[in-house]
Protein backbone atom coordinates (compact mmCIF):
# COMPACT_ATOMS: atom_id res chain seq x y z
CA UNK A 1 0.00 0.00 0.00
CA UNK A 2 0.92 3.53 -0.64
CA UNK A 3 1.89 5.78 1.98
CA UNK A 4 0.21 9.20 2.68
CA UNK A 5 2.00 11.72 5.21
CA UNK A 6 -1.21 12.73 6.79
CA UNK A 7 1.11 15.41 9.17
CA UNK A 8 2.47 16.88 5.85
CA UNK A 9 -0.84 17.35 3.71
CA UNK A 10 -2.22 19.33 7.07
CA UNK A 11 0.75 21.23 7.29
CA UNK A 12 1.65 20.62 10.69
CA UNK A 13 4.29 18.70 13.03
CA UNK A 14 4.13 14.95 14.12
CA UNK A 15 3.88 16.36 17.21
CA UNK A 16 2.02 18.55 16.54
CA UNK A 17 -1.31 18.50 19.64
CA UNK A 18 -4.86 18.27 18.63
CA UNK A 19 -5.59 21.76 19.11
CA UNK A 20 -3.24 22.75 16.21
CA UNK A 21 -4.59 19.73 13.81
CA UNK A 22 -8.04 21.17 14.02
CA UNK A 23 -7.30 24.14 13.32
CA UNK A 24 -4.85 22.87 10.41
CA UNK A 25 -7.72 21.22 8.96
CA UNK A 26 -10.34 23.73 8.98
CA UNK A 27 -8.19 26.45 7.44
CA UNK A 28 -7.85 23.86 4.59
CA UNK A 29 -11.29 23.15 4.37
CA UNK A 30 -12.18 26.81 4.09
CA UNK A 31 -9.62 26.84 0.99
CA UNK A 32 -10.28 23.82 -0.54
CA UNK A 33 -13.68 22.17 0.44
CA UNK A 34 -15.67 21.98 -3.01
CA UNK A 35 -18.68 23.66 -1.81
CA UNK A 36 -17.31 26.82 -0.67
CA UNK A 37 -14.08 27.32 -2.85
CA UNK A 38 -13.59 27.59 -6.44
CA UNK A 39 -9.63 26.79 -5.94
CA UNK A 40 -9.22 24.46 -9.43
CA UNK A 41 -8.43 20.75 -7.79
CA UNK A 42 -10.50 21.72 -4.74
CA UNK A 43 -12.22 18.56 -4.43
CA UNK A 44 -9.29 16.32 -4.86
CA UNK A 45 -7.54 18.66 -2.29
CA UNK A 46 -10.22 18.41 0.03
CA UNK A 47 -10.39 14.84 0.07
CA UNK A 48 -6.73 14.36 1.16
CA UNK A 49 -6.82 16.98 3.60
CA UNK A 50 -10.32 15.41 5.16
CA UNK A 51 -8.82 11.57 5.11
CA UNK A 52 -5.73 13.31 7.14
CA UNK A 53 -7.67 14.77 9.43
CA UNK A 54 -10.55 12.12 10.01
CA UNK A 55 -7.03 9.64 10.96
CA UNK A 56 -5.29 12.23 12.93
CA UNK A 57 -8.51 14.03 14.94
CA UNK A 58 -9.04 10.36 16.65
CA UNK A 59 -6.66 9.78 19.02
CA UNK A 60 -6.61 5.74 18.56
CA UNK A 61 -6.34 6.22 14.78
CA UNK A 62 -3.28 8.17 15.01
CA UNK A 63 -1.69 6.04 17.34
CA UNK A 64 -2.14 3.57 14.78
CA UNK A 65 -1.08 5.51 12.14
CA UNK A 66 1.87 6.93 14.11
CA UNK A 67 2.95 2.90 14.36
CA UNK A 68 3.23 2.58 10.78
CA UNK A 69 6.41 4.67 10.77
CA UNK A 70 7.37 7.73 8.73
CA UNK A 71 7.70 6.72 4.85
CA UNK A 72 8.33 9.54 1.80
CA UNK A 73 4.62 9.75 0.00
CA UNK A 74 3.69 7.80 -2.45
CA UNK A 75 6.51 4.65 -1.08
CA UNK A 76 5.07 0.88 -1.33
CA UNK A 77 4.83 -0.25 2.49
CA UNK A 78 3.52 -2.91 4.57
CA UNK A 79 2.20 -2.28 7.86
CA UNK A 80 4.94 -3.75 10.76
CA UNK A 81 4.07 -7.44 11.52
CA UNK A 82 2.33 -6.63 14.96
CA UNK A 83 0.18 -4.16 13.52
CA UNK A 84 -2.41 -5.30 12.14
CA UNK A 85 -2.92 -7.33 15.29
CA UNK A 86 -2.89 -4.49 17.49
CA UNK A 87 -5.11 -2.27 15.47
CA UNK A 88 -6.57 -3.85 12.37
CA UNK A 89 -9.55 -5.24 13.23
CA UNK A 90 -10.59 -5.58 9.67
CA UNK A 91 -8.37 -8.36 7.70
CA UNK A 92 -7.32 -6.48 4.54
CA UNK A 93 -5.57 -7.13 1.87
CA UNK A 94 -2.33 -5.26 2.13
CA UNK A 95 -1.22 -4.60 -1.51
CA UNK A 96 -4.32 -2.98 -3.08
CA UNK A 97 -6.26 -1.19 -0.12
CA UNK A 98 -5.62 2.19 0.47
CA UNK A 99 -4.79 4.15 3.33
CA UNK A 100 -8.13 5.86 3.86
CA UNK A 101 -9.94 2.80 3.48
CA UNK A 102 -7.52 1.45 5.92
CA UNK A 103 -7.88 3.50 8.81
CA UNK A 104 -11.40 4.38 7.64
CA UNK A 105 -12.48 0.69 8.90
CA UNK A 106 -10.97 1.23 12.42
CA UNK A 107 -13.33 1.90 14.68
CA UNK A 108 -11.84 4.80 16.96
CA UNK A 109 -13.04 4.16 20.65
CA UNK A 110 -12.88 8.08 21.48
CA UNK A 111 -14.94 9.22 18.44
CA UNK A 112 -18.17 7.73 20.48
CA UNK A 113 -17.95 4.80 18.05
CA UNK A 114 -20.43 1.77 18.63
CA UNK A 115 -18.64 -1.08 19.94
CA UNK A 116 -20.92 -3.35 18.31
CA UNK A 117 -20.88 -1.49 15.06
CA UNK A 118 -19.67 -4.43 13.27
CA UNK A 119 -22.89 -5.65 13.12
CA UNK A 120 -24.65 -2.34 12.75
CA UNK A 121 -25.97 -1.96 9.44
CA UNK A 122 -24.04 0.31 7.52
CA UNK A 123 -25.04 2.17 4.45
CA UNK A 124 -22.58 2.19 1.41
CA UNK A 125 -21.28 5.50 0.54
CA UNK A 126 -22.32 7.93 -1.41
CA UNK A 127 -20.16 8.93 -4.60
CA UNK A 128 -20.42 12.25 -6.98
CA UNK A 129 -18.79 12.28 -10.43
CA UNK A 130 -18.75 15.56 -13.08
CA UNK A 131 -19.64 14.05 -16.72
CA UNK A 132 -18.67 16.48 -19.26
CA UNK A 133 -20.63 16.42 -22.10
CA UNK A 134 -21.45 18.49 -25.73
CA UNK A 135 -23.89 20.20 -26.82
CA UNK A 136 -25.02 17.56 -29.26
CA UNK A 137 -24.95 14.80 -26.60
CA UNK A 138 -27.08 16.94 -24.49
CA UNK A 139 -29.66 17.44 -27.33
CA UNK A 140 -29.94 13.61 -28.48
CA UNK A 141 -29.12 11.73 -25.01
CA UNK A 142 -25.95 9.76 -25.02
CA UNK A 143 -24.30 7.15 -22.87
CA UNK A 144 -21.48 7.83 -20.68
CA UNK A 145 -18.53 5.44 -19.48
CA UNK A 146 -17.59 5.92 -15.89
CA UNK A 147 -14.58 4.13 -14.10
CA UNK A 148 -14.71 4.58 -10.15
CA UNK A 149 -12.58 2.68 -7.39
CA UNK A 150 -14.22 2.15 -4.43
CA UNK A 151 -13.40 -0.02 -1.04
CA UNK A 152 -15.28 -3.07 -0.78
CA UNK A 153 -15.47 -6.42 1.06
CA UNK A 154 -14.51 -9.28 -1.15
CA UNK A 155 -16.23 -12.89 0.27
CA UNK A 156 -13.64 -13.54 2.37
CA UNK A 157 -14.61 -10.46 4.22
CA UNK A 158 -11.27 -8.91 2.82
CA UNK A 159 -10.81 -5.42 2.65
CA UNK A 160 -9.83 -4.09 -0.78
CA UNK A 161 -10.14 -1.54 -4.09
CA UNK A 162 -12.39 -2.72 -6.44
CA UNK A 163 -12.66 -0.89 -9.80
CA UNK A 164 -16.41 -0.31 -11.34
CA UNK A 165 -17.15 0.08 -14.66
CA UNK A 166 -20.77 1.07 -15.63
CA UNK A 167 -22.18 2.97 -18.86
CA UNK A 168 -24.79 5.52 -17.35
CA UNK A 169 -27.34 6.55 -20.01
CA UNK A 170 -27.55 10.74 -19.93
CA UNK A 171 -31.45 11.41 -21.31
CA UNK A 172 -32.03 13.88 -23.67
CA UNK A 173 -33.23 17.45 -21.67
CA UNK A 174 -29.97 16.86 -19.37
CA UNK A 175 -28.34 20.46 -19.54
CA UNK A 176 -25.88 22.39 -17.81
CA UNK A 177 -25.61 22.04 -13.97
CA UNK A 178 -28.19 18.91 -14.01
CA UNK A 179 -27.61 16.66 -11.62
CA UNK A 180 -28.93 12.76 -12.04
CA UNK A 181 -28.88 9.86 -9.55
CA UNK A 182 -28.25 6.58 -10.02
CA UNK A 183 -29.62 4.35 -7.08
CA UNK A 184 -27.01 2.18 -6.04
CA UNK A 185 -24.38 2.87 -7.63
CA UNK A 186 -22.48 3.65 -4.94
CA UNK A 187 -20.27 1.64 -2.25
CA UNK A 188 -21.77 -1.17 -0.52
CA UNK A 189 -23.84 -0.94 1.55
CA UNK A 190 -22.73 -3.46 5.12
CA UNK A 191 -24.52 -5.47 7.43
CA UNK A 192 -27.29 -5.25 5.60
CA UNK A 193 -27.30 -1.60 4.98
CA UNK A 194 -28.56 -0.04 1.92
CA UNK A 195 -25.89 0.36 -0.95
CA UNK A 196 -24.62 4.06 -1.64
CA UNK A 197 -25.79 5.91 -4.62
CA UNK A 198 -24.12 7.81 -7.42
CA UNK A 199 -24.83 11.15 -8.22
CA UNK A 200 -23.91 12.89 -11.91
CA UNK A 201 -23.10 16.29 -12.49
CA UNK A 202 -23.54 17.16 -15.88
CA UNK A 203 -21.35 20.03 -17.24
CA UNK A 204 -21.51 21.09 -21.17
CA UNK A 205 -18.30 21.65 -23.11
CA UNK A 206 -18.45 24.91 -24.19
CA UNK A 207 -19.56 25.27 -27.93
CA UNK A 208 -18.17 27.32 -31.08
CA UNK A 209 -21.49 28.58 -32.49
CA UNK A 210 -24.21 27.91 -29.31
CA UNK A 211 -24.39 29.75 -25.61
CA UNK A 212 -26.48 27.66 -23.20
CA UNK A 213 -28.77 29.52 -20.85
CA UNK A 214 -30.81 26.83 -19.29
CA UNK A 215 -32.37 24.72 -22.21
CA UNK A 216 -32.30 28.41 -24.60
CA UNK A 217 -29.62 28.81 -26.89
CA UNK A 218 -27.99 31.80 -28.12
CA UNK A 219 -26.63 32.26 -31.16
CA UNK A 220 -24.74 35.56 -32.51
CA UNK A 221 -26.42 36.30 -36.04
CA UNK A 222 -24.41 38.39 -38.42
CA UNK A 223 -25.94 40.25 -41.20
CA UNK A 224 -25.26 43.43 -43.45
CA UNK A 225 -26.06 46.81 -42.99
CA UNK A 226 -28.62 46.24 -46.12
CA UNK A 227 -29.78 43.24 -45.00
CA UNK A 228 -30.94 44.60 -41.79
CA UNK A 229 -32.58 47.81 -43.37
CA UNK A 230 -34.08 45.75 -46.39
CA UNK A 231 -34.65 42.56 -44.58
CA UNK A 232 -34.00 38.89 -45.94
CA UNK A 233 -34.21 35.03 -45.40
CA UNK A 234 -30.96 33.60 -44.16
CA UNK A 235 -29.93 30.31 -43.16
CA UNK A 236 -29.01 29.75 -39.39
CA UNK A 237 -27.77 26.08 -38.07
CA UNK A 238 -29.64 24.56 -34.82
CA UNK A 239 -28.43 22.03 -33.49
CA UNK A 240 -31.29 19.86 -35.29
CA UNK A 241 -30.22 20.58 -38.91
CA UNK A 242 -30.43 24.28 -40.47
CA UNK A 243 -33.86 26.46 -40.76
CA UNK A 244 -34.59 29.72 -43.40
CA UNK A 245 -35.07 32.56 -40.77
CA UNK A 246 -37.05 35.31 -42.13
CA UNK A 247 -35.01 39.06 -40.95
CA UNK A 248 -37.62 41.64 -40.62
CA UNK A 249 -36.95 45.03 -42.37
CA UNK A 250 -35.33 47.75 -40.20
CA UNK A 251 -33.98 44.64 -37.91
CA UNK A 252 -32.16 46.89 -35.26
CA UNK A 253 -28.69 45.23 -34.19
CA UNK A 254 -28.82 43.25 -30.61
CA UNK A 255 -32.32 42.49 -31.61
CA UNK A 256 -33.06 39.25 -30.90
CA UNK A 257 -34.46 36.66 -33.44
CA UNK A 258 -36.79 33.75 -31.58
CA UNK A 259 -36.52 30.72 -33.26
CA UNK A 260 -39.28 28.75 -30.98
CA UNK A 261 -39.01 25.12 -29.82
CA UNK A 262 -34.92 25.21 -31.49
CA UNK A 263 -33.15 24.95 -28.46
CA UNK A 264 -32.38 21.70 -26.24
CA UNK A 265 -34.99 19.69 -25.31
CA UNK A 266 -36.48 19.98 -21.91
CA UNK A 267 -36.22 16.03 -19.44
CA UNK A 268 -40.06 15.61 -19.67
CA UNK A 269 -41.61 17.54 -22.51
CA UNK A 270 -40.78 20.80 -24.94
CA UNK A 271 -38.02 22.36 -26.16
CA UNK A 272 -35.98 25.56 -25.37
CA UNK A 273 -35.81 28.42 -27.91
CA UNK A 274 -33.45 29.44 -29.84
CA UNK A 275 -32.18 32.90 -30.08
CA UNK A 276 -30.57 34.16 -33.03
CA UNK A 277 -28.87 37.50 -31.57
CA UNK A 278 -28.31 40.42 -34.68
CA UNK A 279 -25.13 42.20 -35.20
CA UNK A 280 -24.96 44.78 -38.16
CA UNK A 281 -21.71 43.78 -39.56
CA UNK A 282 -19.93 46.75 -41.66
CA UNK A 283 -17.63 45.59 -44.35
CA UNK A 284 -14.14 45.93 -43.65
CA UNK A 285 -12.88 46.39 -46.99
CA UNK A 286 -14.83 48.88 -49.00
CA UNK A 287 -14.09 49.27 -53.26
CA UNK A 288 -14.56 52.41 -54.32
CA UNK A 289 -17.98 51.78 -55.85
CA UNK A 290 -19.86 50.55 -52.47
CA UNK A 291 -18.10 54.11 -51.03
CA UNK A 292 -19.75 56.16 -53.75
CA UNK A 293 -23.06 54.22 -52.53
CA UNK A 294 -22.70 54.87 -49.06
CA UNK A 295 -21.94 58.21 -50.00
CA UNK A 296 -24.91 58.91 -51.47
CA UNK A 297 -26.95 57.19 -48.77
CA UNK A 298 -25.35 59.45 -46.65
CA UNK A 299 -26.17 62.78 -49.16
CA UNK A 300 -29.83 61.73 -49.18
CA UNK A 301 -30.82 60.28 -45.94
CA UNK A 302 -32.07 62.60 -42.81
CA UNK A 303 -31.30 59.83 -40.57
CA UNK A 304 -30.29 60.90 -37.51
CA UNK A 305 -29.37 58.33 -34.24
CA UNK A 306 -28.12 61.20 -32.21
CA UNK A 307 -31.78 63.11 -31.98
CA UNK A 308 -32.43 62.37 -28.33
CA UNK A 309 -29.32 64.38 -27.02
CA UNK A 310 -30.24 67.11 -28.60
CA UNK A 311 -33.85 66.38 -26.15
CA UNK A 312 -32.03 65.95 -23.56
CA UNK A 313 -29.98 69.33 -24.37
CA UNK A 314 -33.24 71.13 -24.23
CA UNK A 315 -34.58 69.48 -21.01
CA UNK A 316 -31.71 70.37 -19.58
CA UNK A 317 -32.00 74.34 -20.14
CA UNK B 1 -15.70 -7.38 -16.74
CA UNK B 2 -19.64 -6.98 -17.66
CA UNK B 3 -20.41 -3.38 -18.64
CA UNK B 4 -24.17 -2.49 -17.53
CA UNK B 5 -25.83 0.44 -18.79
CA UNK B 6 -27.23 2.03 -15.44
CA UNK B 7 -30.63 4.25 -15.96
CA UNK B 8 -30.01 7.71 -13.98
CA UNK B 9 -32.92 9.16 -12.03
CA UNK B 10 -33.66 12.78 -12.78
CA UNK B 11 -33.47 16.03 -9.88
CA UNK B 12 -36.34 17.58 -10.48
CA UNK B 13 -40.01 18.64 -9.31
CA UNK B 14 -41.87 15.59 -10.75
CA UNK B 15 -40.54 12.96 -8.14
CA UNK B 16 -41.89 13.60 -4.50
CA UNK B 17 -39.60 12.51 -1.53
CA UNK B 18 -40.72 12.36 2.36
CA UNK B 19 -39.10 13.64 5.14
CA UNK B 20 -38.28 9.91 5.97
CA UNK B 21 -36.81 9.15 2.02
CA UNK B 22 -34.98 13.05 2.47
CA UNK B 23 -33.40 12.20 5.65
CA UNK B 24 -31.63 8.72 4.08
CA UNK B 25 -30.49 9.84 0.64
CA UNK B 26 -28.91 12.90 2.39
CA UNK B 27 -27.59 11.59 5.45
CA UNK B 28 -29.22 14.36 7.82
CA UNK B 29 -31.62 13.57 10.26
CA UNK B 30 -35.43 13.97 10.00
CA UNK B 31 -35.18 16.36 13.14
CA UNK B 32 -32.30 18.89 11.38
CA UNK B 33 -34.63 18.56 7.88
CA UNK B 34 -37.24 19.99 9.55
CA UNK B 35 -35.17 22.58 11.28
CA UNK B 36 -33.74 23.46 7.85
CA UNK B 37 -37.29 24.26 6.98
CA UNK B 38 -37.70 25.85 10.02
CA UNK B 39 -34.77 28.44 8.91
CA UNK B 40 -36.38 28.07 5.35
CA UNK B 41 -32.80 27.02 4.00
CA UNK B 42 -35.05 23.65 2.76
CA UNK B 43 -38.42 24.49 1.09
CA UNK B 44 -41.16 21.62 0.87
CA UNK B 45 -43.36 21.66 -2.01
CA UNK B 46 -46.73 21.74 0.32
CA UNK B 47 -45.40 24.05 3.07
CA UNK B 48 -49.10 24.18 4.60
CA UNK B 49 -49.34 20.17 4.42
CA UNK B 50 -49.20 18.19 7.52
CA UNK B 51 -46.69 15.81 6.44
CA UNK B 52 -43.70 17.54 4.57
CA UNK B 53 -42.68 16.49 0.72
CA UNK B 54 -39.73 17.47 -0.60
CA UNK B 55 -38.94 17.65 -4.54
CA UNK B 56 -36.12 15.30 -5.12
CA UNK B 57 -33.80 18.55 -6.51
CA UNK B 58 -33.93 18.89 -2.69
CA UNK B 59 -31.62 16.08 -2.31
CA UNK B 60 -28.96 18.38 -3.71
CA UNK B 61 -29.30 21.10 -1.30
CA UNK B 62 -29.55 18.36 1.43
CA UNK B 63 -26.37 16.81 0.79
CA UNK B 64 -24.71 19.87 0.34
CA UNK B 65 -25.98 20.62 3.97
CA UNK B 66 -24.61 16.80 5.32
CA UNK B 67 -21.61 17.74 3.93
CA UNK B 68 -21.32 21.32 5.46
CA UNK B 69 -22.16 19.65 8.90
CA UNK B 70 -19.72 17.26 8.74
CA UNK B 71 -16.87 18.78 7.45
CA UNK B 72 -17.04 22.22 8.86
CA UNK B 73 -18.50 21.28 12.41
CA UNK B 74 -21.35 23.61 11.97
CA UNK B 75 -24.56 23.26 13.92
CA UNK B 76 -28.23 23.39 12.09
CA UNK B 77 -28.42 26.97 12.18
CA UNK B 78 -25.21 27.65 10.79
CA UNK B 79 -25.79 25.02 8.17
CA UNK B 80 -28.92 26.81 7.43
CA UNK B 81 -26.75 30.38 7.10
CA UNK B 82 -24.16 28.74 4.95
CA UNK B 83 -26.96 27.08 2.31
CA UNK B 84 -28.52 29.84 2.15
CA UNK B 85 -25.56 31.96 0.93
CA UNK B 86 -24.49 29.35 -1.33
CA UNK B 87 -28.03 29.54 -2.67
CA UNK B 88 -27.92 33.08 -3.12
CA UNK B 89 -24.06 32.36 -4.73
CA UNK B 90 -25.55 29.67 -7.20
CA UNK B 91 -28.62 32.02 -8.56
CA UNK B 92 -26.03 35.13 -8.80
CA UNK B 93 -24.15 32.47 -10.96
CA UNK B 94 -26.74 31.31 -12.87
CA UNK B 95 -27.82 34.98 -13.83
CA UNK B 96 -24.50 35.64 -14.89
CA UNK B 97 -24.57 32.21 -17.06
CA UNK B 98 -28.03 33.98 -18.37
CA UNK B 99 -26.63 37.39 -19.28
CA UNK B 100 -23.34 36.03 -20.83
CA UNK B 101 -24.90 33.85 -23.20
CA UNK B 102 -26.78 37.13 -23.85
CA UNK B 103 -24.07 38.77 -24.99
CA UNK B 104 -22.72 38.95 -28.42
CA UNK B 105 -19.56 37.32 -28.23
CA UNK B 106 -18.42 37.83 -32.29
CA UNK B 107 -17.14 41.53 -32.12
CA UNK B 108 -16.25 42.40 -35.70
Amino acid sequence: MKYKDYYRILGVERTADDAAIKKAYRKLARKYHPDVSKEPDGEAKFKEIAEAYMTLKDADKRAAYDQLGAHPPGQDFRPPPDWRREFGDTPFAADDVDLADLFASLRGARQGGHPDSGRMPMPGQDYEVTVHITLEQAFHGTKVDLDLTMPEYDANGILHRAPHAFKARIPKGATDGQRLRLPGKGGKGFNGGRDGDLYINVVLHPHSLYRVSGHDLYLDLPLTPWEAVLGTTVQVPTPNGAVRLKVPPGTQGGQQLRLSKRGLPRPSSGEGDLFALVQIVLPTVTNERERTLFKQLADGSTFNPRGHFDQEVTHAN
Amino acid sequence: MRIELTEVFWLHEHHALSVNELAELSGLSEAEINELVDYGALTPIDTDAHQRIFAAHCIVPARTARRLRDDFDLNTHGVAVALTLLDRVRDLETQLGDLRARLPRRVS
